[in-house]
């Protein structure tokens, strides 16, 4: 598979360390009062789309960005790349 | 003899070769296929079940039966094509599957049995008694039923691996590769052009009929020279394409000297990865047979392959021969046999009305109903309106249509789609992206058609690429249809064999219709059709044609299995690239590799790292003697190791203490600069991950380490937490491990050792307490790094220098601290002394361990939002009563085993009893008895009580008493000095 890295083009997917569903970027407050039940759904629940998936990949062998690949499950096509920090910082934005 | 005229053999040189032990000659050009049928020999092998006698069925990849042992020795490779195998000079092969000589196979009794050997007959015979499955069934039916045997050594050939890119990749160098190539080539694109055979052409070598006014040989060689003048076109001969992979990522086989007498020189085979934008399939097609009792005689063959065997390589199994077809490419064959003095004894056509096209005999509405000649074929049956005759003939060409080579157009599960007007499955729609199908591989069977399309379609697929090009003047060429009329079988009693390789009948198949195994996926997997080596290559269509009959539907009902990697068979050895034994993985050496190895140190495997295990001196017998003396010697005077393997990160930034505090489970950025803490990491579900020390270089710069295992996962976890979780945070990371060399100096004269080296800096307790940490600089200015922590709970100090010191800086303290007792220790050494202060590691933080467990509840800390803090007070984890002790055999004789179970003396050994676990284990010099850690519920409340080590393995049961982890200095007065 190549992935197409926003900063550096397409690379093989070898160069890449793969995490899983990017709903991981969404990490609960620890000091709120429902933490406990938050954390559970974090660290257990998982979609797992056949279709249209957000996951993470980690570019260990490479610039050691953590990207947010749009993959399609079934056919292994990918729809696009982001900067897993672009993304958390613009859901930053988003929610104040 | 049957060397015919012509052909593309070079006859200045002869090339001698054995088969079976007999000797042969031959001459380049020719493969061992064409080599044996030139020297008369029709019978070549065995069949796989019935060890039916079998001689060479097609001239290419796509061969059933042709298989043997090639070389000798290790060397040996069984299940060789060959008409894939080029002739060379000593050329030694063996038959296989037979017991006894080729011609008087024992096994040969099996064919009587056949009646026993039907399909679905393993599923149902072998069911009972259970037990004899593997102690009498499976061994014998393997024995009966096989192919070639291993060499039993091992392989001893190179292999390599290698990456190439392009803009257009072409699949198949037949007419429509050429073509596209050509195309591509002269439009200044970037292209490969791979191609199975040793001679690119394709099926033009094969054929007698010309390209504009030369033969087709002169057009290719006039291709060539200019081919040889294009550098962004790579030819790539005796390559397979075995698979399409994702993403324009083809895998491909090179043999690079399979073909040379001695393959051991260089590399055998290189295993490639081609990264294509566009490809071009031009795979061509396969011949189909029609089954007919008995068509499985030596002397039977594809007519194309026949053709191919005379117009290229000049031999002909036999002088006299007969053709089945039911289109006009199998009068070809008569037509090219003719012209090279062949007497044809017969054209038998299925068609009514069929036209002959030369001066031979034609039996037009006919059928072939029967074979004789156990060995070698004699003679055929011809049945025309019921009346049936015997003709004389040594060879029978068969021709009952072509089969595209759709293969890799649907490795990503595209599903060919059938062609009523070509009787035939062509590529479907959904074919791998960027892949376009050209010549006879569509369908396009024709010359004119096959270099017409692969023209066109290298156009669209610069086209797509935005790169210009104009089609080629293309030669005039051959553009007759073969007006086939489709005929699957020829019904009849007697056995017919579709699949040849996996001995396969039409019997079979109206077995599995009467079973109701009547989908193709079940048909294929009770009767094993396209299942052996040559995954039914020329077999399947022919199969789900008599299913279709069968059950009374069309073929494109039937429907069709697809096809995955490879398209042949692929060895082992080429798919590891040559990455065996000591290159395996990469080996990462320390930075005093050089230095212990110089001094005789025993290294051991830590992940990539090699480390020294121990060093052992003259006179020492065991292991243990020497590990003992190290430890000793660093008790007592001062030890160095080696500890560069241990993770490093570099944290910087104005929020790297906010950053380290969300990071570790207690707090960090309470640190203040110059002092070091012990850190512990959980994961996210509240699980102990990593532990390490947290220096603090400077207010915003810490240093931390993790163990050596984990370095490579906490850091990424670090820039997860950093890009993912918290990106608004001032705080950069790098892994600094393999630029710093660390070395461990334990024990009470470690400090007079450092004082000797270092420039100017107090190392005095009160200017350098335990747990300091400093930049300096030490033999005169190198910069250094020293930090006051103790893994073996002596007074002892981590010295770092830039890794390429590393090396020197272990020789100068060995060499200036010989007074002091300056004794380098190993890994094992290392253990033993942690496991006598009670500090955990990988054992004991093993990821299913929980802060609790290791006795470091209250590093949590309360108050902050650290990774893994809320799940680690879940009332599961929080309330465990499992936590590490100390452990010592009652008595001092006995060992500890790590890995054994903990009991209450006098309780049932059953799980439900189980009160815990051993996690290390070691002789300690200074206790001079076993010791161990392990964790143990409710172990705070057990000191000094006995309690039951159980090893079922072994039959062991331990008694053990329950004592304090810190088996050295409980106090830890030694390390604060």
């Amino acid at each position: 598979m190549l992935i197409p890295h926003p900063l550096l083009g397409l690379r093989d997917a070898q160069e890449f360390t793969y995490l899983g569903d990017a709903a991981l970027l969404d990490r609960p407050d620890g000091l709120a009062a429902d933490a406990e039940a938050s954390f559970a759904d974090y660290v257990y629940l998982r979609n797992n789309p056949a279709g249209v998936h957000r996951e993470l990949w980690f570019h260990e062998h490479g610039d050691r960005s953590w990207l947010i690949v749009k993959r399609n499950t079934v056919t292994h096509e990918i729809l696009g790349a982001e900067l897993a920090r672009d993304v958390a910082l613009a859901s930053r934005g988003e929610a104040q | 003899m049957t060397r015919l005229a012509g052909g593309l053999i070079d006859r200045s040189q002869t090339l001698d070769f054995t088969f079976d032990g007999k000797s042969f000659k031959g001459h380049p050009g020719d493969t061992l296929a064409s080599a044996l049928l030139a020297n008369g020999m029709r019978l070549v092998g065995r069949s796989f079940k019935y060890h039916r006698p079998r001689g060479v069925f097609a001239a290419g990849s796509e061969e059933p039966n042709a298989m043997v042992e090639l070389r000798t020795g290790a060397w040996r490779e069984p299940n060789t094509r060959a008409t894939m195998v080029e002739l060379f000079d000593g050329l030694e092969a063996s038959s296989q599957n037979r017991l006894g000589s080729l011609r008087h196979d024992l096994l040969a009794v099996n064919d009587l049995f056949a009646p026993f050997f039907a399909a679905g007959f393993y599923y149902k015979t072998f069911m009972w008694p259970k037990a004899f499955w593997e102690r009498l069934y499976e061994p014998m039916i393997r024995r009966a039923a096989g192919l070639g045997s291993l060499s039993m050594q091992p392989d001893p050939d190179t292999y390599d691996k290698g990456f190439l890119h392009c803009d257009l990749l072409v699949i198949g160098g037949g007419a429509a590769g050429l073509a596209a190539a050509l195309t591509a080539a002269r439009a200044g694109a970037s292209v490969i052009l791979a191609d199975e055979d040793f001679r690119l052409g394709g099926r033009l070598n094969g054929e007698s009929h010309s390209l504009d006014d030369m033969p087709a040989t002169g057009w290719i060689n006039s291709l060539e020279a200019e081919f040889a003048s294009l550098p962004n076109l790579r030819i790539m001969r005796r390559t397979t394409v075995f698979g399409a992979f994702d993403h324009g990522i083809y895998g491909a086989v090179e043999r690079v000297s399979d073909h040379l007498a001695a393959p051991g020189a260089g590399v055998r085979q290189t295993l490639w990865r081609i990264t294509a934008r566009r490809t071009v399939l031009a795979a061509g097609a396969t011949e189909r047979h029609v089954p007919f009792a008995n068509n499985d005689r030596p002397g039977i063959m594809l007519a194309g392959a026949m053709r191919t065997f005379a117009n290229r390589f000049a031999s002909c199994p036999a002088d006299r021969v007969a053709i089945f077809t039911n289109n006009d490419d199998g009068h070809r064959t008569a037509l090219d046999l003719s012209a090279k003095g062949i007497e044809i004894a017969g054209v038998i056509d299925t068609r009514d009305g069929a036209k002959v096209f030369g001066s031979y005999p034609l039996f037009a509405g006919a059928a072939v109903t029967n074979a004789r000649g156990r060995l070698g074929l004699k003679a055929i049956d011809v049945t025309v309106d019921g009346r049936t005759q015997t003709l004389r003939c040594g060879a029978l060409g068969v021709s009952g249509g072509w089969n595209p080579n759709v293969h890799l157009a649907s490795h990503h599960r595209g599903r060919p789609c059938w062609d009523n007007g070509l009787q035939a499955f062509l590529p479907g729609e959904d074919l791998p992206a960027g892949m376009i199908v050209a010549g006879a591989a569509k369908g396009e069977g024709t010359t004119h058609s096959a270099l017409n399309s692969g023209a066109s379609a290298a156009l669209q697929a610069l086209a797509d690429l935005g790169l210009s090009a104009s089609r080629p003047r293309l030669p005039q060429a051959e553009d007759a249809p073969t007006n086939l009329k489709p005929f699957w079988h020829v019904a009849g009693k007697g056995r017919a064999w579709v699949d040849f390789q996996n001995d396969v009948t039409v019997k079979d198949i109206k077995l599995a219709h009467l079973e109701n195994m009547r989908p193709v996926e079940h048909l294929k997997r009770w009767t094993t059709l396209g299942m052996a080596t040559d995954q039914g290559k020329t077999a399947n269509v022919t199969a789900l044609a008599v299913m279709a009959e069968l059950t009374g539907k069309s073929i494109a009902e039937t429907g069709t299995t697809i096809f995955r990697p490879p398209y042949t068979g692929v060895s082992l050895g080429v798919l590891g690239g040559g990455d065996t034994g000591k290159n395996f993985r990469p080996s990462r050496l320390t930075p005093t590799h050089q230095w212990a190895s110089a001094n005789g140190a025993v290294f051991t495997e830590a992940g990539q790292w090699m480390r020294a295990q121990y060093f052992p001196r003259v006179g020492e017998t065991t292991w243990r003697e020497t590990v003992d003396r190290e430890v000793l010697a660093t008790r007592s005077g001062v030890g160095i190791c080696d500890v560069t393997t241990l993770g490093k990160v570099d944290v910087q930034g104005t929020d790297a203490a906010e950053f380290l505090d969300r990071i570790y489970a207690n707090k960090m950025a309470s640190l203040i600069p110059g002092r070091v803490r012990y850190g512990l990491m959980l994961r996210e579900d509240g699980f102990a991950y990593d532990d390490g020390t947290c220096a603090r270089l400077g207010e915003d710069h810490y240093v931390v380490t993790t163990t050596t295992a984990q370095a490579g996962p906490v850091y990424r976890h670090m820039e997860f937490a950093r890009q993912c979780l918290w990106p608004e945070l001032d705080v950069q990371l790098i892994s600094t491990t393999d630029a710093w060399a660390q070395l461990a100096v334990a024990g009470p004269n470690s400090r007079r050792l450092l004082e000797r080296i270092v420039d100017e800096f107090d190392l005095s307790n009160p200017a350098f307490p335990f747990m300091a940490c400093a930049e300096t600089t030490v033999c005169n200015g190198l910069r250094a790094r020293i930090f006051r922590i103790s893994f073996s709970g002596e007074l002892a100090y981590e010295l770092a220098v830039p890794a390429r010191y590393g090396n020197a800086l272990m020789e100068r303290l060995i060499e200036i601290g010989a007074d002091l007792g300056a004794t380098p220790y190993g890994t094992e050494a290392l253990g033993v002394m942690r496991i006598e202060k009670g500090h955990a590691a990988g054992n004991e933080i093993n990821g299913q361990t929980t802060a609790q467990m290791l006795g470091l509840a209250r590093m949590v800390a309360k108050g902050k939002d650290a990774i893994g803090a809320v799940m680690s007070r879940r009332e599961g984890l929080a309330g465990d009563s499992r936590v590490l002790v100390g452990l010592q055999p009652v008595d001092p004789a006995e060992p500890v085993v790590p890995g054994s179970h903990l009991f209450s003396p006098g309780a049932a050994q059953t799980t439900a009893n189980d009160l815990g676990w051993v996690t290390s284990a070691c002789h300690s010099p200074n206790l001079r008895s076993s010791i161990g850690l392990g964790f143990l519920a409710g172990g705070g409340e057990r000191m000094g009580e006995e309690i039951i080590a159980a090893n079922p393995l072994q039959n062991q049961s331990v008694r053990l008493r329950v004592v304090s982890q810190h088996f050295v200095d409980p106090e830890g007065g030694r390390l604060r000095d």
